[in-house]
């Protein structure tokens, strides 16, 4: 049973991370296609950044550094030159394939994965070596820290009003896209969060490693609708169901592939509000002048 | 009366040569960017730009069997596009396209494994292209049934869609389609189309088949759906007001899904070019981000159909010039060179309308004549979010 929840815990960091940048993202106004770019970007700096740093915090900061980097050329895009955010996030998507992939055989001379790094903690995937990790720490406050903000603070309420109704919110003095610019910077951030989490996990950069996370993510954002501890039990509920499947694989009950299938399943019938209608905020994606 | 009729002219005119800057400006400005980007690229490579663009340049349209692969890519990259511009016609984006290829494919082959051997071609084509489009009709068709019923906002549901339909096919490609230790089906026996080859012998080795023919049809039939029937009227009234549409009496949900379920079947039939007129088989993972480059194809071919072959040329030549100068710099240069072209062209699309209506303003403030007013912003369908 330990087992078990550590396996669903270690599934779910980064679906916490990233969907905490979703969040911020999204009740800002902004779409969260990126998330996935976000983190295949930090995950490849964080690599970089514990390869040459030699001490994985150094990882860390470059992974938060990349995955904010990658936020703020999004910004740059859509807020700056309000360009369309579905086009520009699927760009940035396949850019963080591209690049990650070119500077690999640049730096690592390989076109599939970086060298062994250490990480956090050298062996052991069990609860004790879970509860050793910081990140692991770092991800489960990621989400209620968001809350906080979110709920509780100036800036939480600005973000809100932004993602709404922007020009409401300007009407009353506020720095809509200052605002925008910042929840940008922190989601690219918090995703890059969970790049970095993965590459310490997995103890090496592979090609594509977030293979869809990022849009798992996203879904959970949804699905969560864009209320944080909402968000932090669908994220929670999708990696048992992974989990779940892993430990089934053997008894060949449900074919994996349909076990994939249940977070997107979920976000489709969450948006067709056939049980509760998920509505979004209603500023999402909307050009603001 | 006669002048303000000559200064209606000129306003038109005007209004024209507006249109043409707007739509040829911001291709030109990404180009530059990605050519930029990719100068750099190579540089930190330690090569030297002139020599991987070369070489880039004849791998592609250098030879024959270049070509061959440049047409070969084309094929699907304006199925793909075509797919993603009608939706966009319509206002809706398709990010769905990569599996309503794939899922084409998928029933493609079903029929041609159903098939008894050596029918001749043109009499099951028909069957191919049927089966095919119904498939990317279904997928493509889910999302707009959704939202226009439910309000689920397409982008969503295409994506997670993306990921749903490719599961499926890999649950039924491995446990029950594939031929033993590989991905793929049997081969089909029935109806397959000639190879470009088979016409002209130095195409030998490449790719390119007559589904590029098809490919060319559907490209004209589009053109001509949407700029000269009714149903294409009205497609793009939705499109750009849909309010408006509506209150001319326009059913504008009925217009999203049959929308998004033909932009669903036009992707769905590219997945002949792959199963038909390539492989014979179909293969898991045989479309590639072909749907996701189709999102780029539209977006720099404007959705007008001409402009999509154009683009559609362009993305295959980056795609295939990867490979031609894989020896010098990693392939991967072109994916980076790809996306910057499309970030850069989002970016620029807004700007440079904005840009230009700028130096109009300006132009004709200096002026009485209404003629040089700046016209009314009607929207292209990129520069406009869908919430």
């Amino acid at each position: 049973m330990i087992a078990f929840l550590a396996q669903t815990l270690r599934i779910a960091m980064p679906y916490l991370f990233a969907s905490a940048g979703g969040v911020v993202s999204e009740r800002a106004g902004l779409i969260g296609l990126t998330l996935e770019g976000y983190m295949l970007i930090a995950a490849f700096c964080a690599a970089l950044g514990s390869y040459f740093g030699g001490n994985p915090w150094l990882g860390v900061l470059a992974g938060i550094a990349g995955g904010a980097a990658a936020g703020l050329l999004y910004g740059l895009c859509c807020i700056r030159y309000r360009a369309n955010q579905v086009v520009v996030g699927i760009a940035i998507n396949l850019f963080a394939i591209g690049i990650t992939r070119f500077f690999l055989r640049l730096t690592f001379d390989s076109s599939s994965n970086s060298p062994r790094l250490a990480g956090f903690i050298e062996t052991g995937t069990g609860f004790f070596a879970l509860v050793r990790n910081p990140l692991v720490w770092l991800g489960v406050l990621s989400l209620p820290v968001v809350a906080w903000v979110l709920y509780k603070t100036r800036f939480g309420l600005r973000m809100r009003a932004v993602g709404e109704h922007p020009i409401a919110a300007l009407s009353v003095g506020v720095p809509v896209q200052r605002v925008r610019w910042f929840a940008v910077a922190l989601s690219g951030g918090l995703a890059g969060l969970g790049g970095a989490y993965l590459v310490f996990d997995q103890h090496q950069f592979t090609d594509q490693m977030t293979a869809g996370r990022g849009f798992i993510a996203l879904a959970a954002t949804i699905f969560g609708r864009w209320d944080p501890p909402r968000v932090a039990l669908a994220c929670l509920l999708f990696a048992a169901a992974e989990t779940l499947q892993i430990h089934l694989q053997g008894a060949q009950l449900v074919p994996s592939q349909f076990v994939e299938m249940i977070p997107y399943l979920l976000t489709i019938i969450a948006l067709a509000g056939v049980v509760a209608r998920a509505v979004p905020p209603a500023a999402l994606g909307k050009v603001y002048e | 009366m006669k002048l303000r009729w000559l200064g209606g002219l000129r306003g038109l005119r005007g209004l024209a040569r507006l249109k043409l800057e707007e739509a040829l400006l911001p291709p030109v400005v990404a180009l530059l960017i990605a050519l930029l980007v990719g100068d750099l690229l190579i540089l930190s490579f330690g090569q030297s730009p002139a020599a991987v663009y070369r070489q880039l340049l004849e791998g592609t349209w250098g030879n024959a069997y270049g070509l061959g692969q440049v047409l070969y890519k084309t094929t699907t990259l304006a199925f793909t596009g075509l797919s993603v511009a009608l939706a966009l016609r319509a206002g809706l984006f398709n990010i769905g396209a990569e599996s309503q290829l794939a899922a084409g494919g998928f029933a493609a082959a079903l029929v041609g494994l159903a098939l008894p051997a050596g029918l001749p071609s043109l009499l099951v084509l028909p069957l191919y292209v049927l089966a095919a489009g119904g498939a990317g009709a279904i997928v493509g068709g889910i999302p707009g049934v959704l939202k226009a019923k439910f309000g689920a906002h397409e982008v969503i549901t295409t994506i997670m869609l993306n990921f749903i339909v490719l599961a499926l096919l890999n649950y039924l490609i491995t446990t029950r389609y594939k031929v033993h230790d590989t991905l793929h089906t049997a081969e089909i026996k029935s109806g397959v189309l000639p190879r470009l080859a088979d016409f002209y012998s130095p195409f030998h080795g490449s790719a390119a088949n007559a589904v590029l023919v098809l490919a060319l049809v559907i490209v004209a039939a589009t053109w001509w759906f949407l700029f000269r029937t009714r149903a294409g009227f009205e497609l793009r009234a939705v499109g750009l007001q849909p309010p408006a549409a509506e209150y001319a009496g326009v059913n504008v949900g009925g217009v999203w899904w049959h929308a998004m379920a033909l932009a669903g079947a036009i992707a769905g039939i590219g997945g002949l070019n792959y199963v038909l007129g390539y492989k014979h088989y179909y293969e898991e993972g045989f479309s590639a981000g072909a749907g996701f480059l189709g999102i780029a194809v539209a977006l720099v071919g404007r959705s007008h159909p001409v402009g999509i072959v154009i683009a559609a040329v362009l993305f295959a030549t980056l795609s295939q010039g990867g490979l031609a100068v894989n020896a010098l710099v990693p392939k991967q240069m072109v994916d980076v060179l790809q996306a910057v072209v499309i970030i850069s062209m989002a970016t620029a699309v807004p700007e440079v309308r904005r840009v230009l209506l700028a130096v109009r303003r300006e132009a004709g403030s200096g002026k009485r004549e209404a003629s040089t007013a700046p016209p009314n912003r009607t929207p292209l369908p990129f520069s406009r979010s869908t919430p």
